[in-house]
Order: C-alpha cells, then structure tokens, then sequence
C-alpha cells in the first residue's frame, strides 16, 4: 500500500513526467519542425524572390526602353516647340524692330515733323514781319500823298486867291498892304500876287453838278432843267423894230454848207481816178517794162499772118477806126452829135 | 403851286394826311417841273419818318408813280426811285407793299437807263427793298436785277457804284442761293477789282459785299479767294476809315473761319499779323470782327493756333480784354484765347505768361458781368488750365479759385509736381503746399486723390509741418511733455 500510495502520489508526478517527457520530444518535434519549416519556407521564399528579382529586372528592361522610347518622342516635340517659338520671338523682335523704326520714322516724317515745323513758323513770322513791312510803307505812302494832295489844294487855292486880289499889288507910288514900309521884308503875300495873273471875272460857269440822289437841293433849282441848244449872245439888248428872233438869224448866217454833187466832187476827178488806177496797175505789176516781145522776135522769121487779117474781106473798121456807124440810115435822130466839152 | 411843293421841299413834316392829298394832285400835273418837285417833296417826307412812309402807301401813290416811272423822263424818274427808296427802308411791311403795286419790274428797267443818276436811284431802291429779309431779296433777284446791278458796278461814276456795290451786298446776305446768284453774275470779279479803288466808301461796300457773299459755305468763300484778294485786302486793313477796315477784317473772319486749309491760306499770306495790327490800331466795335478772325483761326489746329501765337496775338488779346469797357467784346476775346490756349501745354503756357489768366478768373467771379462774359471766360479758364503746366501762373489760382475751378488747377500740380524736383522746391517754398493742405474735399473725390498725390511728393514731416494747426499740436507736444530732471 504504501507504494500505491506512493505511486499514486508518483503516478501524476508520473503522468506529469511522462506528459512531460513525450512533450519534450514535441517540443523539440515542434521546434525542429518549425526549424524546418522555417528553413524550407526560407529557401522556397528565396527561390521566388530571385525568380521575381529576375522578372522585375526583365520588366525593368522593358519598361525602360519603352519609357525611353516615349520620353525622347516628347522630347523631341518640346525641341520642336522650343525651337518655333525661339524662331517665333526672334522674328517678333526683329518685326518689332522694324515697326518701332517705321512708326518712329513716319510719325517725325509725316505726323508731326518737328524740323518741317519750326520751318513752317519761321515762315510764317518772316511773312508776317515783310506783311508788317509793307503795310506800314503803304500806309506812309498814303499818308505822303494825302499830305501832298492837302498841300497842293492849298496851293491852289492860295494861288487863286491871290489873282483875285491882285489889285492890292503894290505899286511904285502906293506900297499895298503887304509890303507895308515898316517892315524890312514884304510879305510873302506880295511875292505870291507879283507872280499872279489878273483874274478876268467872268460870270461863274454852268457847273456840270454830277446828277446824283444826294445832290437834291441843286436840282430843286432850275438851272439844270433842259435848256435850248444855240443860246444867244446875252450881253445883246434886243432890238426894237420887226427883227427876226435872233436865233433864227444866227441859225441861218452859220448855216453850215451844203454844196451839190458837182461841186462837191474835184476838178480833176477824172485824172485823178486815172492816176488812181495807174497806181494801182503799178501796184499789181510784176515789172513795169512793156510787154516785151516772144523770143523768136529776133529770129527773122516769115510772118505769116492769121487768115483773119489775110482775107480780102479783112477787119471791120468799125470798132478799131471809128466808132460811130457811118450809115446815115440807121441813125435814130439827123443831128450829129456834138461832144460834150466838160 | 410849284412854290407851295417847294415849300414842303424842306424836311420838317406837318399834317400828314392832308399833305399827302394835297400832294397826290400835283404828280398828275401837266408842267413836269411840278411833277418832279411833287415826287421830291414826297421823296422827303417819306424819308424823314415811317408814319409818313406808311400814309403814302396808304394814300395810293405808288402805283401812280410806278406807272409813270416808266414814261417820263429822267429828272422824275430819279424823284420817283427815290420815293419809292424812302418808303421801302423803312419796315418789311413796307417794302412788301412797294413790292406788290409792281415796282420792281420798273426799277429794273430804270437801272437799264443811260442816265447815271436814274440807275442810282433805282439800285438804292432795290437795295433798301432786298435789305429786309430774304423773301424781299428773292423777289428782288427774281425782277432781274443783278445781272444790271453787276453791270452797275462797272460804270465809271463812284457813287454809282458804291450804291450798286451796297445794293449786291443786301442781297446777298439772306441766303447761299442768293449769294450764288450773285455769284454766278460774275460779281466777283469785278467787286475784287475795286478793292484797289481809292475811295473809302466805295471799299466799305465792296468788302461788306464781298463777305456777305463768302460767309455762307465753303465754295463761295473758296471763290473769293480765288480773285486773288490777297494779299491786297490787307492793305485796306491799313485804311484811315473805320469802316473799312472793320468791313476788311470782317471779310477776312468770314473766309478762315470755314475750313482749316482756308486759314491756312490766310495764315500763310500773313493775314494774321496784319488783323494783329489792326486790333492794336483800333477801338471798340471794330476790333471784333478781328478778335474773332483770330479765335476762328486758333480753333481749327493746334499749328494754327502756334502761327497765332508767334504773330504776336496773345498779348494784343489780353490787352483787349483788359481795356475794353464792352461785355460783348470782352467775351469774344476770352473765347479767342481759350481756342488759343486749349490744344498743348505750349500754347497754354505762351497763354499764361501774359498774366491773363487772373483777368479772365475776375471776368468769370465779377457779378457785373453778363451772362454770355462769365459762360465764355468759364470755358475759357476750364480749357487753358487743363493743359497749364506753367506753375507760376498756376499758383495764383490756389488763393483765389472757385471750387469747380480749383480741381482743375490742384489736378495739374498734381500731374507736374512728382516728376520735376525744382518745381516741388518751389511748390514748398511759395506756400502752395500750405494752401493744399488747407483745402478740404470730401474722401474719395478726385480733389482728394490730387491732394494725396501732391502729398506723397514730400516726406512725412513736411507735409505735417504745414498741414493747419501744426503749431497747436507742437505746443500740446510741449504741455504733455514730462522734462527730464537729472
């Protein structure tokens, strides 16, 4: 009993050790399984890895060719790009050049050309000065002869006024009042009425008024109504007795000549028409020679004449000797006639 | 009888009916010497005053006279023409009345008479009728007068032609047609020929006539200058008389003031130094006609307006505007420098260095001056001071401007001012720093910007040291402040 006992205090130490010896083993099974598996895990994992490794180097290549295929087909359309617009901007510049060279150009030419109008106004101030100029010599041009006209209407009149009074010239026995004994010069009066002529007084003339609207009060007057033609001679006081009217008579002592055709007409009116037609032959001649003979006028030749003057019927003499008809018959009148004697 | 009319010769009227009744008897006398004084006598009294006109008209005489215009002879055809010239000066309504009984078909053939007198009195008739208004004219030109009137004017008697010429001139300052009419007659021509004649009223006429003629358009003024007036119309700008010369610069006004190239034309023969001279040489209402030639040609471009100014014309305007008594005058003179001074700075500046500028403030502010005065110097100021950049004819105004005024002037400190250094120097120095700070504008107005952009020119502690009550800030400065005892 006791080792029943015993064993039985034993047999859980028992069951307890043989667990424990069995586990022992499992656990040793278990680490080396897990050591195993550990191990072939490891191996099967390396094994995959260097398979992947490999592929990601294989898809690596592929890629990168690829990549690099499409990177240097953007890369050239960027150079593409880069190079127009490079070319673009060089071509802006050089427009832009031309333009700002242009516009510079056409403003000063034609907008606004500074030198064009400094030019314009200094003409214009020169032109202005010689207008200036001229102006005042007009003006003064003016002005002299204004002065110059005023000076000989004074004149005139001063000259008129002293043939009026020219009866206050001083005389050898009465000096005149403008050379009055006390003074030691005459006046210049005296010398103006020494150079003047007597003025005859005539009755002051018809002044032809220039008939116009402002001038009313002259034509309100009669003298410039119609007047007869022939006035007569106003100092005559008329005679008394049965005269005729003046005027009649003037009429006709001036009767002004009305002579006949004959007499009006010269003397020699018909020698004269003569030398008129004369001249005027000698006007149109080529020479005044004779007409001269035809050349074989010398040469001696038989004359053989026409057979007009060769008949024995020969020429009329009517018309070359006479020029009256000689057949008393057929006379109109038995007188002869006698020529005219002019 | 004839010793009665001639006692009615004499202008004094009496009873007007009576002596109408009494004088309408002796026209249809048998003597013509009656005839002829009775027309004279009513010639007269018509002339003398428009209620006798008005009772000729009424008492029936006119269509007598006409009637009898046109078989007598020449002594009462003068009497008659001038009747019916007495009774036409007077109003429209008379003229319309001497127009309906007929009279002008027989004036028309008074001017085809032989006698120089007749033809004067009918073209002083035809005159005074076309002088009332544009349909009088028509009716005129309608009868056939202005070939005859042309035909006038060549005639050697001077008063023949001055009537003729004054007579072309009434007609023709209605309308361009009638201008046109008188133009295609060949006018032209002959009336720019006697501009060289002596006689003074004769010129007045033709000048008168030949800008009546050119005012009205483009083509009838270009005409003109084509009979080669100039340069010989600026030597009636030299005349003794008056009249011709106004009526010389008036014609002179009338051709530059269409187009920029007649100016030019004008400019280039000199005109404008002579209208200079001639403003200087004359007074009063003459003057005006050459102020406004002056303003006209200004207006056009801005190398106009630089040929006026270097002909010497802005001191001879501002010395117009300073000693003339008239508004009118004055006014045009304002206008014609502020078309001077408006194009660039250059011209405002040449505007401003005459001192004209405060003239033209005081016309503006003065409570004497008309309406039309104060309008135009207004305008005037506005457009000269927007282009001023001469400073010191701008620092006057800072004292003494108007509000809407003074906007203008501060925005142009304020244009000048941050770029020239010199001027800032003399901005400070002359107070008008002082004066900006002192002007109160509402924020956010354009006065206030111009007065911050003036500001911002200076440092800080000047634009303090002259903004208004500085010196009571300094001296509270002095009451606050705690002195360091040692």
């Amino acid at each position: 009993m006791a080792t029943l006992a015993r064993l039985q205090a034993r047999s859980t130490f028992l069951a307890q050790q043989y667990y424990f010896r069995n586990s022992v083993v499992d656990i040793f099974r278990k680490k080396e399984y897990d050591a195993a598996v550990k191990i072939q895990s490891w191996f099967r994992g390396c094994r995959v890895r260097a398979y992947l490794r490999h592929l990601h180097r294989v898809a690596t290549v592929i890629q990168k060719c690829w990549r690099g295929y499409l990177g240097r087909q953007q890369y050239q359309l960027i150079v593409k790009l880069a190079f127009c617009s490079m070319k673009m901007n060089l071509y802006n510049a050089m427009a832009v050049r031309i333009q700002k060279q242009w516009r510079g150009y056409r403003i000063r030419k034609y907008c606004f050309n500074y030198f064009y109008y400094k030019e314009y106004l200094r003409a214009v101030s020169e032109t202005n000065d010689a207008i200036r100029e001229a102006l005042e010599e007009f003006a003064e041009m003016k002005e002299r002869e204004d002065k110059k006209a005023d000076l000989e209407r004074k004149e005139k009149k001063k000259g008129y006024e002293a043939r009026k009074m020219h009866y206050l010239l001083s005389t050898k026995q009465i000096p005149g009042i403008y050379n009055s004994p006390f003074r030691k010069d005459p006046d210049p009066w005296e010398l103006r009425l020494q150079k003047a002529k007597p003025l005859i007084s005539q009755r002051p003339k018809v002044k032809k008024i220039s008939v116009s609207v402002s001038n009313w009060p002259a034509y309100a007057s009669p003298q410039v109504l119609p007047q007869p033609k022939i006035l007569p001679p106003i100092d005559r006081k008329p005679c008394q007795g049965p005269f005729r009217d003046i005027t009649e008579v003037l009429e006709q002592r001036y009767k002004p000549l009305e002579p006949t055709l004959r007499v009006a007409e010269p003397i020699n009116e018909l020698q004269a028409a003569r030398e008129e037609l004369r001249k005027q032959e000698c006007m149109r001649n080529i020479h005044d020679d004779m007409f001269l003979p035809f050349s074989s006028y010398n040469k001696n030749k038989k004359y053989i004449p026409l057979m007009h003057s060769s008949s024995k019927y020969g020429p009329d003499s009517y018309g070359s000797q006479h020029f009256r008809d000689e057949n008393p018959t057929k006379w109109l009148c038995n007188k002869e006639i006698k020529e005219d004697k002019i | 009888m004839h010793s009665f009319t001639k006692d009615r010769s004499p202008r004094t009227p009496s009873g007007k009916e009576g002596v109408m009744s009494l004088l309408r008897p002796l026209l249809l006398d048998v003597v013509p010497t009656i005839q002829q004084t009775a027309a004279l006598a009513l010639g007269r009294l018509a002339n003398y005053n428009d209620d006798l006109a008005e009772a000729v008209v009424k008492g029936d005489i006119l269509p007598q006279l006409v009637y009898s215009l046109a078989e007598q002879n020449r002594f009462y055809k003068k009497a008659a023409a001038f009747v019916l010239q007495a009774v036409g000066k007077h109003s429209p309504q008379l003229a319309q009345a001497i127009v309906d009984c007929g009279a002008l078909d027989t004036l028309v053939i008074c001017l085809e008479d032989f006698d120089p007198g007749v033809k004067e009195a009918a073209a002083s008739a035809l005159g005074f009728i076309a002088r009332h208004n544009a349909e009088l004219s028509q009716a005129v030109v309608d009868a056939g007068a202005v070939p005859l009137l042309v035909l006038c004017i060549q005639e050697p008697e001077i008063a023949l032609k001055r009537i003729a010429a004054s007579a072309l001139s009434d007609i023709s300052k209605h309308s361009p047609e009638l201008a046109q009419t008188v133009v295609d007659a060949g006018a032209i021509a002959h009336l720019a020929q006697m501009i060289l004649n002596p006689d003074s009223k004769l010129k007045r006429q033709i000048l008168s006539a030949l800008s009546q003629i050119a005012k009205h358009s483009v083509d009838l003024a270009e005409m003109v200058v084509e009979a080669e007036i100039f340069p010989v119309v600026l030597t009636c700008l030299k005349d003794k008389d008056e009249y011709v010369k106004k009526n010389a610069s008036t014609l002179i006004r009338e051709i530059a003031k269409h187009t920029p190239e007649l100016s030019q034309l004008v400019v280039n023969a000199g005109g404008v130094a002579a209208v200079t001279d001639c403003i200087g040489s004359c007074k009063g209402n003459i003057r005006l006609p050459g102020i406004m030639m002056l303003g006209y040609v200004a207006a056009h471009s801005e190398n106009l307006a630089m040929a006026v100014i270097i002909s010497k014309g802005v001191p001879q305007l501002s010395l117009c505007l300073a000693e003339e008594p008239e508004d009118h005058i004055k006014a045009a003179a304002a206008w014609a420098l502020g078309q001077i001074g408006r194009h660039t700075p250059e011209h405002a500046r040449a505007v401003a260095v005459t001192n004209t500028l405060p003239v033209l403030l005081s016309l503006y502010l003065s409570a004497e001056s008309s309406e039309d005065l104060q309008i135009k110097s207004k305008k005037a100021i506005k457009s000269i001071l927007q282009k001023c950049t001469y400073l010191p004819a701008l620092e006057p105004f800072l004292y003494d401007a108007p509000p809407n005024i003074l906007k203008h002037v501060v925005g142009q400190f304020s244009k000048v001012l941050p770029h020239d250094s010199k001027a800032r120097r003399l901005f400070v120095t002359s107070g008008g720093l002082k004066k900006v700070q002192e002007i109160k504008a509402e924020p956010g107005s354009l006065l206030q910007e111009y007065i911050n952009t003036i500001n911002n020119c200076y440092p800080e502690e000047i634009v303090r040291y002259y903004s208004p009550g500085y010196s009571e800030t300094l001296l509270q400065r002095v009451d606050s402040y705690q002195p360091l005892i040692n």
